[in-house]
């Protein structure tokens, strides 16, 4: 990513943008943070918020109408909330603070010429930010002494004049405006603003000022337009003015990039989808302090976060998309020291949920997967992250496991059958099923047994991905190119990108068109659906799901992200490799979405919610049943699933093509093991397999050196077979092994140093 | 260089089977990506076989592997 994308990305996110009351208001008060501390009665510090923005704010308080009010997300949602009453409120309730000191003298004097509250913001802005200001006027403020004492109590004024003498603001009252007096000022000064509403018509010879900079035919004069009769837009044309001098007295361009002066569009989005709609606080003139902090809690407290909201991996990182592409990038330019963000980087589902709900389109998956890529290319991709996935999918490709046969007896397929390296691995008892039932129906069905290459792409390894692409192309050829009928959601979706030139049908759409299998059992009463990720923007095949579990009679009841919002559960992106505890997290929130039995299609999605506790079927649960109770079916181990799609190998190659399964595998398969509990949980937390530990068995069969414990008397002893380095305690029982605890590292023991 | 003590990499009661030997700290050079490191780790005096326990494995070790991992 370079600084350009990365300014891309970064301005594709709106979280960061201005709430629409701040956006609105002509001075850009931080209503939201005002809001905040008026809804904790901190009403000292939330006066400070006001003071920070608005000049003279004792005054202005009393005087704004709210024009913010107009633009308040909360409008649709009961009312606006009462954001000038607040104010005033809490100009009440507020202890007085001292002026602001102003900046450092910037050496540079201007003049202010006519004080009405144009002219006194005007002065007080250009006071705080260093000028030294002259203010000549008949009298400061005279305009407002028509204001009612209830609107404008008295001796505000005067102490908002007080402070701004005390900024330094040098004032010249009971003086006569004359077009001379104008003239020396223009000569002595280094830039003059001029209040037009408090000038005699003599004095007015410079024409219409400029809209945006207030610039008059005269070099370094400035002035208001007439006529204006809001105080809040009468004080923003004031800031306006000691923009413009500022820029002018620094030479700097006067019209570039001011577009955020006075009110604007803000890109914020905020949803009102969870807020119930509550009406505005009632009062009888001025909140007292309960009735303002109930109306200062009405402020939705605006922000995007949409994709946080939905996405826990997103949550867990405390931040949103902004914050993690500038992680990202930063991470990606290290070229020293520690890379913080390569967990972070490798979290991501890869789900698409994020980009779903973003207004923007923001897809972090995208930005993940470019990120993993790059550090595969640039050698930086942490060795443990992926390791062990791409193991097991070269395990699944591998001899004992991958498969493609045209269906007995035939020497052409119309069809063939793509399970998928995790349904196989998960349900293999199942794919024999649905393969025969295929194959009964449709007759000429061939069988494919492979991994789709997901987790090659998903671990950002471009190059091994498309070696994967090409060789099951290869195979898929050598079946003469059938049509593929895949199960897996996750491999339709690669397989579409990877092999474009096949014709992929899911097994949904196919058992939808035959109708569900004589087998199936008829209803399961209400189940939830949950679809995997890897559907959501795959409507036939949901769709098709739906009619299939409607055809079997189940009733169903969705989650509240389901379809195109569904949330993936955890496996998505290699997650729960890369981040197993997150992962973890991700399955139990998912699982937690609805009361009811979860019904899906995907295995993993099926089997990583079952490792919640939480009850779930596969389809084929309902559509190839076998035993009772599949809901509580328990997922299988890593070591199972590899067994699993072994077996299946070698049971359908005997029994349906009664051929021989090939080589019995290696000699330390032969090795008869046992685990205690605890030693099959710490297997499948740790990613040990049980091939791994008789590998260590064999080894110490083989006269490995071994330790032994003087309390309990089980061995010790450890092997290396090729990265890690796994440890075994056992005892030997009945001519086999009784593993008590497993654990293993990725160091390398050199040995001890001479 | 010096050689780092870890508290973890106690022996407990194990001992060398083979060799029946009591185990003994000793300097012990292990290797992750490039990267060196001399401990004092549990071994047998005789054969030599040194001892990784688990505490130490999943533990300090870990913690290592991963900031190894993150350079
Ligand atoms: S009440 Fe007036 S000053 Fe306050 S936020 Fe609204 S527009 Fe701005
Ligand atoms: S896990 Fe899914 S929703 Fe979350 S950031 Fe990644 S792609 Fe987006
Ligand atoms: S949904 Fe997320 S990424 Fe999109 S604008 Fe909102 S916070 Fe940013
Ligand atoms: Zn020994």
């Amino acid at each position: 990513m370079d600084q350009s994308e990365l300014r891309r990305l970064e301005s594709r996110c709106v979280q960061e943008e201005a709430p629409r009351c701040t956006a609105s208001c002509p001075l850009h008060v931080d209503v939201k943070g005002f809001c905040a501390l008026m809804a904790q009665r901190r009403f000292d510090k939330a006066w400070s918020v006001l003071a920070k923005t608005l000049p003279l704010p004792g005054v202005l308080v009393r005087l704004c109408d709210g024009p913010c009010k107009g633009a308040c997300v909360r409008k649709d949602a009961g009312g606006a909330v009462e954001i000038d009453a607040l104010e005033r409120a809490c100009a009440a309730l507020a202890k007085s603070v001292r002026p602001p000191k102003p900046l450092p003298s910037r050496h540079k004097s201007v003049a202010v010429v006519g004080g009405t509250l144009t002219g006194l913001c005007a002065a007080w802005e250009m006071a705080r930010r260093g000028f030294d200001v002259t203010l000549y006027c008949e009298q400061a403020g005279s305009c407002l002494s028509a204001v009612p004492e209830s609107t404008l109590p008295g001796g505000v004024l005067a102490n908002e004049m007080e402070a701004l003498r005390a900024m330094g603001a040098d004032m010249k009252e009971n003086v006569s405006l004359t077009p001379e007096l104008l003239d020396s000022l223009l000569e002595e000064k280094d830039a003059v603003f001029i209040d037009s509403d408090d000038l005699p018509e003599d004095v007015r010879s410079f024409g219409q000022p400029d809209e945006i900079t207030l610039g008059t035919e005269r070099a370094g004069l400035f002035a208001s337009r007439t006529g204006e009769p809001s105080a809040v837009f009468q004080a923003a044309t004031g800031r306006r003015a000691a923009n413009s001098i500022e820029r002018f007295t620094q030479g700097v361009s006067m019209v570039s990039g001011r577009e955020l002066e006075g009110p604007y569009e803000t890109r914020l989005f905020t949803s009102l989808d969870k807020v119930e709609p509550l009406p505005p606080t009632p009062s009888d003139g001025v909140y007292a302090e309960v009735e303002a902090r109930d109306e200062a809690k009405r402020c939705l407290q605006c922000e995007c976060m949409e994709c946080v909201k939905t996405c826990e991996y997103l949550r867990h990182y405390k931040y949103y998309p902004k914050v993690y592409a500038r992680q990202i990038y930063n991470n990606e330019s290290i070229v020293m020291g520690t890379r913080q963000a390569n967990t972070m980087i490798n979290s991501c589902m890869l789900c698409g949920l994020c980009e779903t709900v973003c207004p923007e389109d923001f897809s972090m998956g995208d930005v993940c997967l470019e990120a993993r890529r790059s550090m595969v290319e640039r050698g930086k991709m942490p060795p443990s992250a992926h390791d062990f996935a791409l193991r097991d999918m070269a395990f699944a490709n591998g001899e004992r496991c991958a498969l493609a046969r045209h269906a007995p007896g035939t020497d052409a397929s119309e069809y063939v059958f793509f399970p998928g390296c995790q349904l196989t691995a998960s349900d293999p008892d199942g794919v024999e099923t649905a393969y025969g039932d295929l194959r009964e129906r449709l007759g000429n069905v061939g069988l494919m047994l492979h991994c789709c290459g997901a987790p090659a792409d998903w671990s950002g390894r471009v190059g091994l991905f498309e070696e994967a692409m090409a060789e099951l192309k290869s195979v898929w050829e050598s079946l003469g190119s059938p049509k593929i009928i895949a199960a897996c959601p996750t491999c339709i979706k690669t397989l579409r990108v990877g092999l474009p030139d096949a014709e992929i049908v899911s097994h949904w759409s196919v058992l939808r068109a035959l109708g569900v299998p004589v087998q199936a059992t008829d209803g399961g009463g209400t189940l939830a659906i949950s679809d995997p990720c890897a559907a959501r923007h795959d409507r036939v095949l949901r769709e098709d799901v739906r009619a299939l579990l409607e055809q079997a009679n189940v009733s169903l009841v969705e989650p509240e992200l389901t379809g195109e919002y569904t949330e993936c559960c955890g496996f998505g992106g290699l997650l729960s490799e890369a981040n197993p505890e997150l992962g973890r997290k991700v399955a139990e929130r998912r699982a937690g979405a609805r009361e009811e039995d979860f019904v899906t299609y995907c295995a993993m999605c099926r089997d990583m919610i079952a490792r919640t506790g939480k009850r779930a079927l596969h389809l084929y649960d309902l559509l190839y049943p076998k035993g009772d109770s599949p809901a509580a079916r328990p997922s299988p181990g890593y070591s199972a699933r590899r067994e699993n799609r072994v077996r299946l190998r070698e049971t359908l190659l005997r029994g349906l093509w009664q051929e021989d399964a090939g080589p019995n595998g290696d000699p330390f398969e032969a090795i008869e093991v046992a685990f205690s509990d605890q030693a099959a949980a710490n297997m499948e937390d740790r990613r040990i397999l049980k091939s791994d530990v008789q590998k260590v068995l064999l080894h110490v069969g083989r006269g490995g050196q071994r330790f032994v414990h003087g309390e309990t008397g089980h061995f010790l002893s450890a092997f290396r077979p090729v990265v890690v380095t796994y440890w075994v305690e056992f005892e030997e029982r009945d001519g086999g092994y009784y593993v008590h605890n497993t654990w293993s590292h990725r160091m390398h023991i050199k040995g001890e140093r001479s | 260089m010096s050689v780092i003590q870890v508290p973890e990499a106690d022996a407990g009661q194990w001992r060398c089977a083979t060799c029946d030997e009591e185990l003994a700290l000793r300097p012990v050079e292990l290797e992750y990506l490039d990267s060196l490191f001399n401990v004092a780790l549990p071994a047998c005096p005789k054969c030599g076989m040194v001892l990784i326990p688990e505490n130490l494995a999943l533990g300090k070790m870990n913690q290592v592997e991963h900031l190894l991992e993150d350079k």
